[in-house]
């Protein structure tokens, strides 16, 4: 069920678009509504999500700290990993962010008669998430030259450097091996470790699933069943400049592309997916560990009942005396 | 061993997972693995709910009418209260890189102790009742409804966590399990389900001011019998104060240094350091407790027990307080401390008397580690240090989990021993600084009744423990905790009994020279120092 039923939801997804567009001639639909819609949904959505967790304040200031604090200057603090001061703490969240530092320590724990544990160093998961967030992020990027009249020059230089083993025509982009390798494995690590496996939900193999189903298409519509890209700059330029119009012919291949993505808009903010903003938010990551040098502010701190030194000389008042220990009141 | 559980059965360890899905894996109370329920008295002493005595492996837990709503109010509550739960809630995306993380997956195989399922056991019911998935999709959005075996569930791996944050670092969003379960030990808490081990120090944490116990007169009689140890050791007769008004600095450490060995040889350790260099300090009896049993019960009850060190602070006048070796009291005082019970502008910079070192890095909270305050005086040369009485030692060291991933604090203590000790060998990388592991036994999980989990869960610490030991012989852990000066003892017995266990100040004390000391013969466990075998 928790495989399946996402399967057999892209499935569905998939045969919709078709249905909708090859015979019940839906493009305005697929390629004006829905859009706009998913869009919509997303952006209102992500706004709804991040606001909410900001809501919740942060009582207490938590940083875990993974590696020497600041303490003197003959000690050498590791800011990166311990920063105390905002400038680290921006340089942690980088790394976290572009190169997931912390995915990057992962170690496997192996057990062995005796008994005996050994931790190898364990990279695959880290190199296939940057592989794939790396290559979803360009791919958005090279996208957006469907949106400009003019190609942006960055773009330009995406493209190229994606591009640079040229092999054929149309030119290959490296980013659409890496994105359909590195998911592929991505859902097979689902299937194969078996504590994964055992932890998976389906709405992990969901967003796995439309992901590798709308890089499929997207190869598919690129190297293989060509649709027609001048139609498609069209049907962009409309939507971006709001006077949408949905040009002949472009092919039922790309409505199911367009199609999946807008769900995979649709569905982020209700998802798993919003780690995208939270990892931002993380109150482990992304505070100074400066506690004992700026005192940190909780705006729900309330007054609470304490044992009170004089209840205690109360308490034991005459022992105390007998100890030879001062007290407050004979 | 000839109670207890059985090595070789501990010692197989089985990482299949059951075939059922976790959700229809019942929960299965197994002897040796959980705590004796709290007591109704030792909860009425500080006010908490439902209190009552109850048998956890009996099927009726005596909860309070209700209980679900007071559950789910509670987590309503918290959710807005607290960023990091909601967050931790929401965004995990079940990489499983956090699995194979945690001690009490590694030593025991239960799927249910890998961090990112002890989190979806809260997780589920969060769905269940705060997601618009969950309320609609149910089971196929993870999500499940509270129930009794919910609850029960809840108890017995909220209490097999020690908070110790490793699974933390390895989370490439930082999620947290120490955080979850904490809110989940609060819940519980609001139904009456602490276990005895906690509710009895936190009675007596709030009554007498340390988890044991202690009365002001056992305090200083304890403390008597280690001063008579030390004259006869040093020939010298110290002679430390109890409750002084206008001392410069508080001293506070965990109670159980007062109490066992190997702890009672650190606070030795203390006391022949601060008499050496004639520091103007004061212990108390009412701030007693440097732990803070309340921490592994709710966050409130944390507050109230911690708001005694700086009240006693300000009523005896000091300027400054030194804290002694412990973990958690550490991550306690580093990371909320200051919130709860601050501003402490009653009190001054910490500046050491002796190398005039203003303590910057702790100007708010105006409280420092021994360790720091030890460290700077080696560097200043302010100590005689002869570490070939230490030759009898192989050392290695264990980070303590709270000290190294809530605070930071791994080159001080380091210093401190290449300076006291000629044999030092770190454990695999993997295992110290910030990926330590934990002893097995935090968070208040150190009871008897439990041992099976607590050898378990210490078995990957005590492993790299062996291995330094096969390797180069070591014979001693040194560590700055009071907890695991007890528990690294109970796992080391068990699974390295080669090794014993010492406070790092107990090494700086046998090192120390002090002035007008006679010859010393022996070390402060009165063993014949190296080279005095013979006498
Ligand atoms: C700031 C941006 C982002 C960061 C830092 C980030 C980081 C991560 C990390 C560290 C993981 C765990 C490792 C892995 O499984 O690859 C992960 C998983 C994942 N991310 Fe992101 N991510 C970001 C944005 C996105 C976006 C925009 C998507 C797109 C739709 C996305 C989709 C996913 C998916 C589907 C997984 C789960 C992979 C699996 O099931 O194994 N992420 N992300
Ligand atoms: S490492 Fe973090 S995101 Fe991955 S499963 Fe564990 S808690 Fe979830
Ligand atoms: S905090 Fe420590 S004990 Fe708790 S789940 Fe994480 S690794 Fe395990």
């Amino acid at each position: 069920m928790r495989v399946l039923f996402p399967f057999f939801t892209v499935i569905v997804l998939v045969l919709l678009a078709f249905a909708g567009v090859k015979m019940a001639n839906l493009h305005f639909l697929f390629g004006v509504i829905i859009p706009y819609a998913a869009i919509t949904v997303f952006i209102a959505g992500f706004i709804y999500r991040v606001v909410g967790w900001g809501r919740s304040p942060v009582p207490f200031r938590i940083p875990t700290t993974c590696g020497q604090m600041e303490s003197f200057p003959w000690i050498k603090q590791n800011k990166l990993e311990n920063p105390s001061t905002t400038l680290g703490v921006i340089g942690r969240m980088l790394l976290e962010v572009l190169f997931f530092r912390s995915l990057f320590r992962n170690i496997k724990t192996e057990f062995r008669e005796g008994p005996k544990f050994s931790y190898g160093s364990d990279k695959w998961l880290w190199m296939a998430g940057l592989a794939f967030h790396w290559s979803f992020l360009i791919i958005l990027i090279r996208h957006l030259r469907f949106f400009f009249l003019k190609v942006p020059y960055l773009i330009h230089v995406t493209e190229s450097l994606d591009s640079f083993l040229q092999i054929g025509a149309p030119l290959f982009y490296i980013t659409d091996a890496l994105i359909l390798g590195a998911v592929t494995f991505l859902v097979l690590r689902r299937f194969l470790i078996p504590q994964v496996k055992y932890i998976s939900l389906a709405a992990d193999y969901f967003p796995l699933f439309l992901i590798l189903t709308i890089a499929a298409t997207g190869v598919l519509m690129r190297y293989f069943s060509k649709v027609h890209i001048v139609g498609v700059k069209e049907l962009a330029m409309g939507l971006v400049s709001f006077s949408p119009a949905v040009p002949e012919g472009i092919g039922v291949l790309f409505y199911i592309h367009l199609f999946l993505v807008c769900v995979l808009f649709a569905y982020f903010p209700f998802s798993k997916l919003m780690h995208m903003g939270g990892v931002f938010l993380s109150p482990t990551r992304n505070l100074a560990n400066n506690n004992r040098a700026v005192r940190h502010i909780n705006p729900w701190n309330y007054p609470v009942h304490v044992h009170t030194y004089e209840e205690y000389e109360d308490d034991f008042r005459e022992k105390m005396k007998k100890a030879g220990l001062p007290v407050e009141k004979e | 061993m000839a109670k207890g559980p059985n090595k070789e059965e501990l010692s197989k360890l089985d990482y299949t997972l059951p075939s059922t899905e976790w959700m229809d894996t019942p929960v299965e109370f197994k002897p040796g693995t959980f705590c004796w329920g709290a007591k109704g008295k030792n909860l009425q002493t500080v006010e908490f709910p439902n209190a009552r005595d109850w048998t956890p492996v009996e099927d009726d837990w005596k909860l309070p009418q209700e209980w679900e709503g007071t559950v789910l109010e509670a987590m309503a509550d918290r959710l807005s209260k607290y960023r990091s739960f909601k967050l931790f809630m929401d965004i995990c995306v079940r990489c499983g890189a956090c699995a194979d993380k945690c001690h009490f997956y590694i030593g025991s195989g239960d799927p249910k102790n890998m961090p990112v399922l002890r989190a979806e056991l809260m997780r589920s019911v969060y769905r269940k009742y705060f997601t618009t998935p969950g309320k609609i999709l149910g089971r196929l959005a993870g999500a499940r409804e509270l129930n009794v075996d919910v609850l029960k569930e809840w108890w017995y791996y909220f209490f097999q966590c020690t908070e110790c944050r490793r699974c933390s670092v390895f989370c490439p969003y930082g999620i947290d399990q120490a955080e979850i379960t904490m809110m989940g030990r609060e819940f519980l808490n609001l139904l009456g389900l602490n276990t005895d081990w906690i509710s009895g120090p936190v009675a007596n944490c709030y009554m007498k001011g340390n988890h044991l116990g202690l009365e002001p007169h056992a305090i200083m009689n304890s403390i008597e019998g280690m001063i008579d140890d030390i004259e006869t050791i040093t020939g010298i007769r110290i002679n430390p104060s109890f409750n002084r008004k206008g001392a410069e600095i508080l001293f506070v450490t965990p109670s159980g240094d007062l109490f066992a060995d190997p702890g009672t040889f650190t606070a030795m350790g203390y006391m022949m350091l601060f008499h050496e260099l004639g520091l103007d300090y004061t212990w108390s009896t009412y701030a007693s407790e440097g732990g803070n049993f309340g921490f592994f019960t709710s966050n409130e009850m944390a507050k109230r027990l911690n708001a005694k060190i700086y009240a006693e602070a300000k009523r005896l006048g000091v300027k400054y307080i030194i804290g002694g070796e412990c973990g958690h009291m550490w991550r306690v005082l580093t990371q909320y401390m200051d919130t709860w019970n601050g501003p402490a502008d009653f009190l001054e910079v910490p500046v050491s008397p002796i190398t005039g070192t203003r303590f910057e890095n702790s100007k708010s909270i105006k409280m420092i580690h021994v360790a720091e305050f030890t460290a700077d005086l080696i560097k200043h040369g302010k100590l005689k240090l002869d570490p070939s009485r230490n030759d009898n030692l192989k050392l290695t060291y264990h980070d303590s989990c709270n000290v190294a991933r809530g605070m930071g604090m791994m080159e001080e203590p380091r210093y401190i021993i290449k300076n006291v000790c000629n044999n030092f060998y770190e454990m695999p990388e993997d295992t110290i600084r910030e990926k330590t592991f934990c002893c097995g036994s935090g968070t208040g999980l150190n009871a008897s009744e439990n041992m099976e989990l607590r050898m378990r869960g210490g078995l990957p610490r005590a492993n790299a423990v062996k291995y330094v030991h096969e390797k180069h012989g070591v014979n001693m852990l040194a560590n700055i905790c009071a907890i695991d000066r007890a528990t690294l003892k109970a796992s080391m017995e068990y699974w390295v009994p080669q090794v014993s266990v010492t406070g790092l100040h107990e090494l700086v004390a046998n090192a120390l020279i002090m002035t007008g000391e006679k010859e010393r013969e022996t070390n402060l466990r009165g063993e014949p120092l190296p080279g005095k075998e013979g006498n």
